[in-house]
C-alpha cells in the first residue's frame, strides 16, 4: 500500500469513529464554528467605529481573515498528531511503536485523528469569503484563482511547519509546549490584519522570521491587483507563498535531527 | 447559621493545589503577553487614522487590554474540569454526603480554581506591562496604574463583584456539566458568549452605537468592561455606582437561578461509576 492510501485509510478510520456519535460530532463543529468566528466581529467592529485604515476597507480585511483561517484550518486538520505528539507520544513512549512500523513516522502522525470539529474555523472562514467577495469587486478571473489557492497551499505548508516545530520540541522537553500556540493562534490573530498598520519591527518578524505576510499578505495583493503599499516588486507578490514551503522543509530537517536524537522514555 | 469554615477551607485546598502549575502559568503568560502586543499594535494603527471615533483614549485602551490579559483566567469562559470529572466517576457521591450546603461548597472550590490560575499570571503581567514597559522607555505601551484615588478605590468593590460575579456564572455551566455529564457542548457555547459580551474581545462601546443600551445592561458587562472603566475612571462617581450595582444585582440573580437549578438537577442526578 503506497503512502496516499495508507493516509487515506488513516483518516476514513477516524471518520468512521466520529461517525458513531454523529450528534456530538456535528455540535462540536458548529461549536467551533461559532467560537472562532467571533474574531471577525471584533475586526468588523473596529472598520465599523474607525473606517478604512492603511487603505484597506473592510471588505478587503476580510479577505486577509477569509484566507488566514482556511489555511489554518486545513493545517489543524492534518496535524493533531504533532500537537500532541509531546504528551501523548514521547511521554508516554507511544512513539517506540511508531517508529517500529515500517512507515514514515511523520505520515502515521499526519493521520493521528482527524477531527471533523475543526471544520467548523473552516466554515466560517468560507462564508467570509463569500462575503468579502460581495464587499469588495474582487475579480476571481483563473490568475486570482490559482494565486488563491497557491497562497492556501502555502500558509497550509506554513502552519504545518510550526506544528512539526512544536512536535520536534518534544524529544528536547518530553512535553508539549503550548507556548507554541503564540505562533499557531497568534499567527491567525497577527495575519488577519493587512501587514502595513503594523510597525516595521514586526513587519520584518512576519515576512523573514515567521513568513506569515508572505502567505497572506502579498497574494492578497495580488488578488486585488493592487500594488504594495511598503514597495514590494509586483512579480514578487504570487511567489512569496514559496517561502510557506521552505518553512517547512526546514521543519522537516529539524525533525529528522530530532528523530535521530530520540531516547525512549521507557515505559 | 452554619459556619463558614468549610468552605474556606475548600477554597484554600484547591487554590494551593492550582497555584503548583507554575508551568502552565509561564506558558500563559507569554502567551498573553503576545496577544496583548498583537492587540495593542492593531488598536494603535486604528487610533492613528481616526483617534477622535474612539469613546476612550489610546492610554487607557492600552491599559484596559493589559488589565484583560492580566485577568483572562478569571473569565467564566471554561466550566471546572473537576465538576465534570466529579459526575462522571461518581465522586460526585461524597459531595452530596457532606453536610454542606452543595452549592456553596462547589461554589468556593471554583473560586479557588479560578483565583489560583488568574492570580500568578495577573502578578507576571503587573510586573511586565506595568513595571518593566516604563523602565525599558516602553511607557507609552505600559498598562497604567488607576486614575486617581477614587477609581482605585472603587475598583477593589468592583473586582471583588467580578469575581463573585464569574464564578456564579461557572456555577451554572458547572450545573449545566453535572447534568450533561459532559463539558465541551456546555465550554462550546459559553465561550464565544463570554468573550464578546464581557468586554474581552473589544470594550463594548466600541461596537456599533445601536447595540449600547443592551450591552451595558447585560449579565457579562460586570465581568470586563465595567470594572475596567472604572479602573480608568471612565465610569466614575454616580456611574460607577451604577456599574458596581449591575454587577451585584446580576450576581444575585445568578446565584439565585444556580441554586434552583442545582436544587433540580441534584434530586435528578444518577450515579456513574463504581
Amino acid at each position: 500500500m503506497n503512502a496516499l492510501a495508507l493516509y487515506g485509510r488513516y483518516v476514513v478510520i477516524s471518520l468512521r469513529a466520529q461517525a458513531q456519535y454523529p450528534a456530538a460530532t456535528l455540535l462540536l463543529t458548529v461549536g467551533h464554528c461559532a467560537a472562532t468566528a467571533i474574531e471577525i466581529l471584533g475586526v468588523f467592529a473596529l472598520f465599523d467605529r474607525f473606517g478604512p485604515i492603511g487603505g484597506w476597507s473592510f471588505g478587503e480585511a476580510a479577505l486577509f481573515y477569509a484566507l488566514v483561517n482556511i489555511m489554518f484550518s486545513i493545517a489543524d486538520l492534518l496535524t493533531r498528531g504533532f500537537e500532541v505528539f509531546g504528551a501523548d507520544f514521547v511521554r508516554t513512549g507511544a512513539f517506540d511503536r511508531v517508529l517500529l512500523r515500517p512507515r514514515a513516522a511523520a505520515l502515521q502522525l499526519a493521520g493521528h485523528e482527524v477531527r471533523l470539529s475543526r471544520l467548523g474555523r473552516l466554515l466560517q472562514a468560507l462564508a467570509v469569503l463569500i462575503l468579502a467577495s460581495r464587499l469588495v469587486p474582487i475579480d476571481w478571473d483563473a490568475a486570482a484563482v490559482a494565486t488563491a489557492v497557491w497562497a492556501v497551499a502555502g500558509g497550509v505548508a506554513l502552519f504545518v511547519g510550526i506544528l512539526v516545530l512544536q512536535a520536534t520540541l518534544a524529544f528536547w522537553t518530553v512535553e508539549s509546549l503550548e507556548v507554541v500556540n503564540v505562533l499557531t493562534y497568534g499567527g491567525v490573530q497577527a495575519a488577519q490584519y493587512p501587514l502595513n498598520i503594523y510597525p516595521a519591527w514586526f513587519r520584518r518578524l512576519l515576512t523573514f522570521g515567521l513568513p506569515l505576510a508572505c502567505v497572506a499578505y502579498y497574494p492578497v495583493l495580488a488578488i486585488l491587483k493592487r500594488p504594495d503599499p511598503l514597495g514590494a516588486p509586483d512579480w514578487l507578490l504570487p511567489l512569496a507563498p514559496l517561502a510557506g514551503f521552505a518553512f517547512l522543509a526546514l521543519s522537516f530537517l529539524a525533525w529528522r535531527a530530532g528523530i535521530a536524537r530520540y531516547a525512549s522514555t521507557g515505559s | 447559621m452554619q459556619s463558614v469554615r468549610p468552605y474556606l477551607a475548600a477554597f484554600r485546598t484547591r487554590f494551593q493545589l492550582m497555584l503548583q502549575y507554575r508551568a502552565a502559568a509561564l506558558a500563559g503568560f507569554a502567551t498573553q503577553c503576545w496577544w496583548g502586543a498583537i492587540r495593542i499594535m492593531v488598536f494603535a494603527a486604528f487610533y492613528g487614522v481616526h483617534a477622535a471615533a474612539a469613546p476612550i483614549s489610546l492610554a487607557d485602551a492600552i491599559t484596559y487590554i493589559w488589565l484583560g490579559q492580566a485577568l483572562l483566567a478569571l473569565l467564566p469562559w471554561l466550566a471546572d474540569p473537576e465538576i465534570g470529572q466529579a459526575v462522571r466517576t461518581g465522586g460526585v457521591g461524597y459531595d452530596r454526603l457532606r453536610p454542606l450546603d452543595a452549592y456553596g461548597f462547589w461554589y468556593a472550590r471554583t473560586l479557588g480554581w479560578m483565583l489560583a490560575r488568574a492570580v500568578p499570571r495577573a502578578v507576571l503581567m503587573l510586573l511586565a506591562a506595568g513595571i518593566v514597559l516604563p523602565l525599558v522607555g516602553l511607557g507609552a505601551w505600559a498598562w497604567r496604574p488607576p486614575s486617581g484615588m477614587a477609581a482605585a478605590l472603587l475598583f477593589l468593590p468592583a473586582f471583588v463583584l467580578m469575581t463573585a460575579l464569574a464564578a456564579a456564572v461557572l456555577m451554572l455551566a458547572n450545573i449545566v456539566v453535572a447534568a450533561s455529564l459532559n463539558e465541551r457542548g456546555v465550554n462550546a457555547v459559553l465561550t464565544p458568549l463570554v468573550i464578546v459580551f464581557s468586554g474581552s474581545l473589544l470594550p463594548l462601546d466600541f461596537f456599533p452605537d445601536a447595540l449600547r443600551p443592551f450591552l451595558h445592561v447585560q449579565p457579562f458587562a460586570g465581568l470586563v468592561d465595567i470594572p475596567f472603566r472604572i479602573y480608568f475612571a471612565d465610569l466614575g462617581g454616580g456611574a460607577a455606582l451604577q456599574g458596581l450595582a449591575l454587577q451585584a444585582g446580576w450576581t444575585v440573580v445568578l446565584v439565585g437561578l444556580g441554586r434552583l437549578a442545582m436544587e433540580r438537577m441534584m434530586r435528578r442526578l444518577e450515579m456513574q461509576g463504581g
